[in-house]
């Protein structure tokens, strides 16, 4: 008979307080807003979905929503690429290894709001480099703060700097770690150069390529801080993504309940989305 | 297939070698005929792998020729020398079955698809993989992998040499004997060039018709297994093979008769060279334990199944003997005797005795 100890319980206890201090408890606050509308002097009323209803049906979400998803795909399409890339590109030994890391760590060390007002400055027309050298140097009209498509780029290419980084570091670990035998053997197989990425170094990355997938998707579907303090969220609506339009909801209409259930359906597709990625690309581990 | 010739081969890791020490092969000239099987023996470090290396076109050596079948290769990259190389780990490609595994150097070389899928079967047979030729090669077991990284060399019909850096190291040991008997069982079947790189003496002497032993990037003594064995021509070969390896103690030259510790040996026979430092060399195979000889003391006994190994003190210098008899107990006194036909002097490490007609 194998004796069963409940006192082990105990040793769970404390992540469990931790969780529901952290996640649970502010969780189901949001999902107690979500059903109810409130008043002014903490009324509250019971509505039950409405609110889901209401957003899953108002076209501002769908664009908000639309924007969003145009916005993580674009960066995801250009970002782990690059990021393959410049990690094949690097040195493996040698003096440059630590200058490249160096280089390629500092973006991701630069405060989230900084970086939005950094590459504010840098592109305004008047005093910003970039802005100045496009519009008078070389002679393209570019103004972020009236020009959609150009707020739009802006906003990307602000992001391609920001987080390249993380996909490089992460791409560079899998490939240092691959045993200088894998290309031996397939210099002596006469293996092409492709054929050493698609059977080597791809399959050899695969693990932190998904980590990397994973985390830039999370992070660019949530994002907030950079393109609010860039563009905030303009010219008109055009750069409002997302968690722009739900803070806009929350605390510039104060309406909480809409705000909740939008929360929650965010919620829900982040978690829909991941789940998705991780299923797919660790389907052939098993 | 082919013969292959090392001239005057030197390799230095460091860009500009300044003194000897800088090399990590000083000089070798070696030749292996055509369907030979070779083994590279030595300890770690001592140039083995980068000799091997430097035959598969990996390296570059610093100066000197590689040539196959008399044809320079020294500036041929890798996959222009068709030579096949098994690592010490297993290098499979993890997203392909075992038999793209197999076909991959083919398809790589445009060989056309009849013909590949014939060969591969072959080889599959060869090896005993025909039954997971379609599973996901990250799915078999270590020695498995390993016979598909060998598969992958057998495969080329066109390959001068197999070379083998030390392929048993990840194995589990009672599949290193199994594979180890195929690797033996290939050679004679395929009859191409083989070269065994390792550390470990019984790989060695098993696998091969000539070992190269080597220390410190240099070659010591090439010869058939029995030859390293009975009459080293260095005192790190009779160190380095047998287990334990050969007694190597320091003997003074009187009047023209060895001593040591004042006991006169007998050599196997007439000294060409006694300038140096002088020591005689005698397998603990060839100590005998008796009543006449060299005075000692037994230290201490150890039974390795059929036979009992026993280290012996003389004054304060260490001789092993083995032995098939009951063995002494530890304290006693016995006398050791050494078979002269057996005993050779070393100068300054080097052999100095002549097979003699005693």
């Amino acid at each position: 008979m194998r004796t069963v100890n409940q006192r082990g319980w105990l040793f769970v206890l404390p992540v469990l307080l931790l969780v529901a201090f952290n996640a649970l408890v502010p969780l189901m606050t949001v999902v107690n807003y979500s059903v109810q509308e409130t008043f002014g002097n903490n009324q509250f009323f019971w509505v039950g979905l409405r609110w889901f209803e209401e957003i899953l049906q108002s076209e501002r979400f769908h664009a908000a929503l639309g924007r969003q998803m145009l916005f993580t795909v674009t960066i995801l399409i250009i970002e782990i690429p690059l990021g393959v890339a410049i990690a094949l590109a690097m040195p493996r030994r040698g003096f440059w290894v630590p200058v490249c890391l160096v280089l390629m760590s500092l973006p991701l060390l630069i405060p989230w709001n900084v970086v939005g007002a950094m590459w504010n400055i840098f592109t305004l027309p008047d005093i910003g480099l970039l802005g100045y050298t496009l519009n008078n140097v070389l002679g393209i009209d570019y103004n972020m703060t009236q020009d959609p498509f150009a707020a739009w780029i802006t906003v990307i290419v602000m992001d391609v700097w920001h987080w390249t980084s993380l996909v490089v570091l992460l791409s560079y670990a899998g490939l240092i770690s691959i045993p200088e035998a894998y290309y031996q053997a397939a210099k002596i197989d006469g293996a092409s150069n492709w054929s050493v990425f698609r059977h080597i170094q791809l399959p050899k990355m695969k693990r932190v390529l998904t980590i990397a997938v994973l985390l830039r998707f999370m992070d660019s579907f949530n994002i907030y801080t950079e393109p609010f303090v860039l563009t905030g969220g303009g010219p008109g609506n055009s750069t409002t993504l997302l968690s722009i339009d739900l803070v806009k909801v929350a605390l510039g209409q104060f309406d909480l309940g809409p705000a909740a259930a939008m929360s929650l359906i965010y919620f829900a597709i982040t978690l829909a989305v991941s789940w998705l990625f991780y299923t797919l690309m660790t389907r052939d581990d098993r | 297939m082919a013969r292959i010739t090392l001239d005057n081969l030197k390799h230095s890791y460091s860009a500009n070698p300044v003194s000897m020490d800088d090399y990590a092969l000083k000089e070798i000239d070696l030749d292996w005929t055509d369907g030979g099987a070779y083994a590279l023996l030595g300890p770690s470090g001592c140039g083995k792998s980068t000799l091997l290396n430097i035959i598969s076109g990996l390296l570059n050596p610093t100066s000197g020729r590689v040539l196959f079948d008399g044809e320079d290769v020294t500036a041929l990259p890798p996959d222009k020398r068709n030579i096949a190389q098994v690592f010490q780990f297993p290098v499979i490609y993890d997203t392909m079955t075992v038999y793209d595994n197999l076909a991959f150097p083919l398809r790589n070389r445009g060989v056309d698809r009849k013909q590949i899928d014939n060969r591969v079967h072959e080889i599959a047979t060869m090896l005993e993989l025909t039954d997971s030729l379609s599973t996901r090669a990250s799915h078999l077991t270590p020695d498995n992998k390993q016979k598909i990284s060998m598969g992958r060399g057998l495969v080329r019909n066109d390959v001068n040499v197999i070379m083998f850096d030390e392929p048993l190291t990840v194995i589990d040991p009672e599949l290193k004997w199994k594979l180890r008997s195929k690797l033996k069982e290939l050679h004679q079947s395929i009859a191409s060039t083989m070269i065994y790189v390792t550390h470990d003496q019984t790989e060695a002497l098993t696998f091969a018709d000539q070992v190269v032993v080597m220390q410190e990037g240099e070659i010591v003594q090439i010869g058939t297994p029995i030859e390293l064995f009975e009459r080293p021509l260095h005192t790190f070969v009779g160190h380095f093979i047998g287990s334990p390896g050969m007694n190597i103690l320091p003997v003074e030259m009187v009047d023209g008769s060895v001593r040591f510790l004042d006991h006169p040996v007998e050599l196997e026979g007439p000294v060409k060279d006694s300038k140096g430092s002088l020591e005689i060399g005698i397998r603990p195979e060839y100590v005998r334990i008796g009543t006449k000889g060299i005075p000692g003391v037994i230290r201490k006994v150890a039974d390795i199944g059929r036979r009992t190994v026993i280290e012996a003190c003389v004054n304060d210098i260490l001789v092993n003997a083995i032995t098939e008899e009951v063995p002494p107990e530890t304290g006693q006194e016995v006398h050791l005797e050494f078979e002269p036909s057996q005993t050779r002097l070393y100068t300054d490490s080097w052999i100095a005795t002549e097979v003699g007609a005693q």
